[in-house]
């Protein structure tokens, strides 16, 4: 695969550090492709804006933090304002339009996606929004199989939790797809 | 072979090799960045029979793994430059009595409470001259997952081989990076276990008389012998003594034993060295941009290679003097203001074309950040 550098951001609490743990680890353990995932730590890791950085390679990784990503995530509207502008020309760019409003004249693939309110309306649990989310980005970028993402999740969840993250999961994969296109 | 596949942070890797080598005592205060070692070690220590303590303080943990490894375990301790600071009197203890223990300290910026949640590089020369006295110690670093699990297995036998207290030197970015980890099987990395003494009970154990080898073999204390430890000057009782031939030759020992040992005990890393005329030397997180720079720049077709040293203390000036020999220029990356470029410039046949890439602001160094030093070195410009 090409390497691909993904910057998720958002705020404490959305799940985005844990969305870009299980994307690498998916990645590394059950596609062995080389992985790496950082993310910023400190005050603004509880509620303010936090930053997960991923770098997915069939080549050995060097240095580990992503400058310019691939696809960059931006879950809240602050974390769209801080990080916009380190978005690589023609890149991904994806956004839920619940959190985010996003500027014209982005020079990217713009995928604003209501997964927010996709949730609520058919899940009903908020708390798997950050894998639908996940869902979503490989809908839109195969960068591994939505199955293995599910391998990882079995060895973190509970069954009736694990069927939620399913949905989600799936539900988000089909946005994503729909996005893609 | 996929159990053996683990996607972990530095930190992980560092627990995971500790239990590799035979970890017995862990006593810490847990402190950003390193504080996942003791939280992992609280859960997996106990599941291995071995004992987990959390103290007061650093000064208590790094006094807990002296008393448990002198009672036969290997110990341990992690923490970062704050907790350092507060460890220095108790490891110059474990280096006057030679006792083995292995203490972690993942750097963040400093001095004082500094940038807890930023890389830094800062403690280099702390953990070398951070305990008053003459004295020598071994400090060894890494750059990734899989090295910090190679050295801090090294580290245990470095420890045990040397009788000495050994110092991993990580820092924020490796602690905190996760990827791909290897564990080895039981048995692949050789281990260095206690050298006990045969002396059997009811006869006198002379703690400080050197086998014809020159090794000291140990008895666990509270066991079959009774007998001193001080801080003090001793002779081979272990009793103070101010005899100025037992003073001298304890403290020759003391260095001797390690900085006569240097070229075992460097280990270090080479890329691209063979034909540079531009020589890079870094080490932990720093080496990786350094690394991504030499690898980008020799698409280019640019003759640049890196040095990446892995024990930092006794310096390895030998492999150093031998690398930088003709080379047009060398920089050094590091994430201080020059404390391995000293060693480097003293080691170095031409110290004038040895040169400093850093960044001082808690954010960790780009091989962009190289690449201006690099690029003003030869004269091309920023």
């Amino acid at each position: 695969m090409e390497r691909c550098r993904i910057v998720f951001s958002g705020s404490g609490g959305q799940g985005v550090i844990t969305a870009a743990v299980i994307l690498a680890e998916a990645a590394v353990l059950q596609e062995h492709l080389n992985a790496v995932q950082s993310q910023s730590y400190g005050p603004e890791a509880r509620g303010g804006a936090t930053r997960s950085d991923v770098i997915l390679s069939a080549d050995e990784i060097f240095f580990p933090k992503v400058l310019q990503p691939n696809v960059l995530i931006c879950l809240t509207q602050s974390a769209y304002n801080k990080y916009h502008s380190i978005l690589r020309p023609g890149g991904v760019m994806l956004t839920d339009p619940h959190f985010v409003e996003t500027h014209r004249g982005l020079d990217a693939q713009r995928c604003e996606i209501p997964m927010y309110q996709a949730v609520l309306d058919q899940i009903g649990k908020p708390v798997v929004f950050n894998i639908c989310v996940l869902g979503a980005l490989l809908g839109i970028r195969p960068l591994v199989a939505p199955d293995s993402i599910l391998r990882v999740l079995e060895t973190r969840l509970p069954g009736d939790f694990l069927d939620l993250n399913r949905k989600a999961l799936e539900l988000g994969y089909r946005l994503g797809t729909d996005c893609a296109v | 072979m996929s159990e053996q596949v683990r996607f972990v942070q530095g930190n992980e890797a560092c627990v995971e090799a500790a239990l590799y080598a035979g970890l017995g005592f862990f006593a810490g205060y847990p402190i950003t960045p390193s504080t996942e070692i003791a939280e992992l070690l609280a859960l997996k220590l106990p599941q291995r029979g071995g004992k987990f303590i959390q103290m007061e303080d650093e000064i208590s943990s790094m006094c807990a793994i002296i008393g448990a490894s002198l009672a036969g375990g290997k110990a341990m301790t992690a923490t970062s430059g704050p907790g350092f600071s507060l460890m220095q009197e108790a490891l110059g203890y474990a280096i006057m009595t030679e006792i083995p223990c292995v203490i972690v300290n993942v750097q963040r910026g400093g001095p004082s409470t500094g940038l807890p949640t930023h890389v830094a590089q800062g403690d280099v020369n702390q953990t070398r001259w951070g305990v008053h006295g003459d004295h020598s110690i071994i400090v060894l670093t890494a750059s990734s997952a899989q090295d910090v699990f190679a050295m801090t297995v090294e580290a245990f036998n470095l420890a045990e081989t040397y009788r000495t207290p050994v110092i991993l030197l990580f820092d924020e970015v490796v602690a905190h990076t996760r990827e791909r980890l290897l564990v080895p099987e039981p048995g692949v990395l050789p281990l260095v276990e206690r050298l006990t003494t045969s002396v059997p009970e009811n006869v006198n154990y002379h703690p400080y008389l050197p086998r014809e080898d020159g090794r000291l073999p140990m008895s666990d204390f509270g066991g079959i012998h009774r007998y001193n430890v001080t801080g003090l000057f001793h002779d081979m009782w272990g009793f103070p003594t101010e005899d100025p031939k037992t003073v001298h030759e304890l403290l020759r020992h003391l260095v001797d034993k390690i900085e006569n040992r240097t070229h075992i005990i460097a280990h270090y890393q080479t890329y691209h060295v063979e034909d540079a005329e531009f020589l890079i030397i870094s080490y932990g997180c720093s080496a990786r941009s350094a690394r991504q720079l030499v690898e980008d720049r020799r698409l280019r077709g640019d003759r640049i290679g890196l040095l990446e040293l892995q024990t930092l203390w006794p310096f390895p000036a030998h492999i150093v003097q031998q690398l930088s020999a003709g080379k047009k220029a060398v920089i050094v990356a590091e994430m201080n203001t020059g404390q391995v470029t000293a060693s480097v410039k003293a080691a170095a046949d031409d110290p004038d074309r040895v040169f400093l890439a850093n960044r001082l602001d808690g954010q960790f160094i780009t091989h962009y950040d190289i690449r201006n030093v690099l690029r003003l070195v030869q004269g091309k410009g920023v």
